[in-house]
């Protein structure tokens, strides 16, 4: 089933290199097909006409395991909470969510590689990893485009590269992004000139939630802006490269808060533990920053028994759509505060409990 | 004034809505409101960079107070350069080479170059099926017939036709 709220994503596992700061990676690479007008002038017919040839390009997977092996979803046949969770675990965008007519996707078993048809462009082929894993992410996404390339001739000119609808996105089609928990260059008023600075160098900044969202939970996204002109190879290097810069700032500013502010700091943090082990009602935007203190008191050692996994979980699983393919039907906002807060409080203290009895 | 969805924090956000002359106000506040995915079709337009792009775009061409003329269309999809100015989106991968010499300085801005250097395709040298030069001449027919160029349209339909008697055959 295409986005079960049962499975974790791959980016979700909170293990790999810098999982302190860093919870996960994308690139995501964007294909046309020759021949074909871009989605939004498209007859029926011609969506039509390219869903089918993927089908075809996926009858020849070979063997593979059920985590390997991908399977394409129409939109149109999902439920909307179901596109909802999608949404949530970052595998489609909230604009294809709506995309009923002509969209859909390529979900691979684990959750890494997701493909969305027939959005802005034909194919946007999506890798997520959890941590900094930029290298993987991209020799995963480049496998499958070279997969999906057997049965379709991309828009492709010697001079522009890869043709995408918005010319921001020509060349590579590349956008490689990182997602980084910067609680303590937040907490130090360091977040917006960190903003600038980057923006400076040819990179974009934005909340967890894409375009136009604003940065809940300490948690940013880093890509970058410029896909012609640079190969794969330099653009994910690049964006690697201010990220390990990013992480040593912010592994100063922790460094520097809890040498200056430590009682500050752990009584931030515990009483952040404390409501979320106790309350009965949470908003969605209070519970992400609770839970944003409670994974900075993780990494620096002061909460024991939680794993970054575990809060990942947390911050997908309290997202309104899940709460609602957990509970099997539509909640208002006031019982979704009710929710949230019960299984918070739950899996927090079962990872307590998980710690004492193997500790 | 209180947010109506959650009567708990203040509305900051409020939504007005006319579908069918029926005109509808919602009060919210910021959370309510992005649950509810107002807010989306709020900040979608506002900040996306492709409408930003559509922004630098407008400004350009009203600079240059252009009219369109006959060279400003794509022959194979029918879009104008100046519905690209106001959507940001191109029509079809041969819009690149219509509007060349008005995209090789948008490249430059946005990507400070022309040029690609990356990843190629591995099967550049396969031939072009029939399929897909099939799929490519109905569009193109398509398009002429509503552009009323009923002689290119003609031209076409007999290009299909030898093609899909010649795959019959095979």
């Amino acid at each position: 089933m295409a986005g079960s709220a049962n499975r974790l994503s791959k980016w979700m596992e909170g293990t790999g290199p810098f999982s302190d700061i860093v919870i996960s990676c994308r690139v995501r690479l964007a294909r046309n097909v020759q021949g074909l007008p871009f989605p939004h002038l498209m007859q029926d017919s011609q969506a039509e006409d390219l869903l089918q040839r993927l089908r075809q390009a996926l009858a020849n997977q070979g063997a593979r395991s059920a985590d390997h092996r991908m399977t394409l979803y129409r939109l149109r046949d999902l439920a909307v909470l179901d596109r909802h969770v999608l949404v949530e675990k970052h595998l489609i965008s909230p604009q294809h969510a709506r995309n009923v007519a002509h969209g859909a996707v390529i979900l691979r078993g684990d959750e890494a590689v997701s493909v969305l048809v027939n959005e802005e462009d034909h194919l946007r082929i999506q890798c997520l990893f959890p941590a900094l894993q930029l290298e993987q992410a991209w020799q995963l996404a480049s496998n499958v485009d070279d997969l999906l390339e057997r049965k379709l001739e991309y828009a492709f000119s010697p001079d522009r590269g890869y043709l995408t609808a918005c010319p921001t996105n020509v060349g590579t089609g590349l956008r490689a992004s990182v997602m980084l928990h910067l609680p303590a260059l937040v907490m130090s008023n360091q977040a917006g000139r960190l903003h600038s600075s980057i923006v400076k160098l040819g990179f974009m900044v934005r909340g967890i939630y894409g375009e136009g969202t604003e940065a809940l939970g300490n948690i940013f996204q880093f890509s970058n802006q410029i896909t012609l002109g640079r190969s794969e190879v330099d653009i994910i290097e690049n964006l690697r490269s201010v990220t390990a810069q990013i992480i040593e700032q912010e592994r100063s500013a922790r460094e520097l808060l809890r040498k200056e502010m430590r009682h500050q700091l752990e009584d931030r943090v515990w009483r952040a533990y404390g409501i979320l082990t106790h309350a009965r009602v949470l908003s969605s935007a209070e519970a992400v920053q609770l839970l944003s203190d409670v994974r900075l008191g993780k990494d620096l050692g002061i909460l024991t028994g939680l794993t970054s996994a575990g809060l990942t979980e947390l911050l997908v699983m309290t997202r309104p759509g899940y709460l609602q393919k957990l509970a099997d039907r539509q909640l208002s906002a006031a019982e979704r505060d009710v929710q949230r807060a019960r299984l918070i409080r739950e899996k927090l203290r079962a990872a307590a409990a998980g710690a004492t009895s193997s500790g | 004034m209180l947010c109506q969805e959650c009567r708990k924090r203040p509305a900051t956000v409020h939504v007005t809505k006319i579908t069918d002359d029926q005109r509808t106000e919602m009060n919210l506040c910021e959370i309510c409101a992005r649950e509810l995915g107002e807010v989306e079709l709020l900040t979608e337009p506002k900040f996306s960079l492709q409408s930003l792009l559509a922004g630098l775009l407008a400004h350009e061409a009203s600079r240059a107070e252009r009219r369109p003329v006959a060279e400003d269309r794509c022959s194979n999809c029918g879009l104008t350069y100046q519905q690209f100015t106001k959507a940001g989106r191109l029509g079809c991968s041969q819009c690149y080479a219509a509007f060349e010499t008005r995209l090789e300085p948008l490249l430059r801005r946005i990507h400070g170059a022309t040029a690609h250097t990356g990843k190629v395709p591995a099967q550049g040298a396969r031939p072009r099926s029939r399929r897909d030069e099939l799929a490519m001449l109905r569009h193109e027919l398509e398009m002429c017939v509503r552009r009323e160029e009923f002689e290119r349209a003609a031209e076409l339909r007999d290009r299909i036709r030898e093609l899909e008697q010649r795959s019959g055959e095979s």
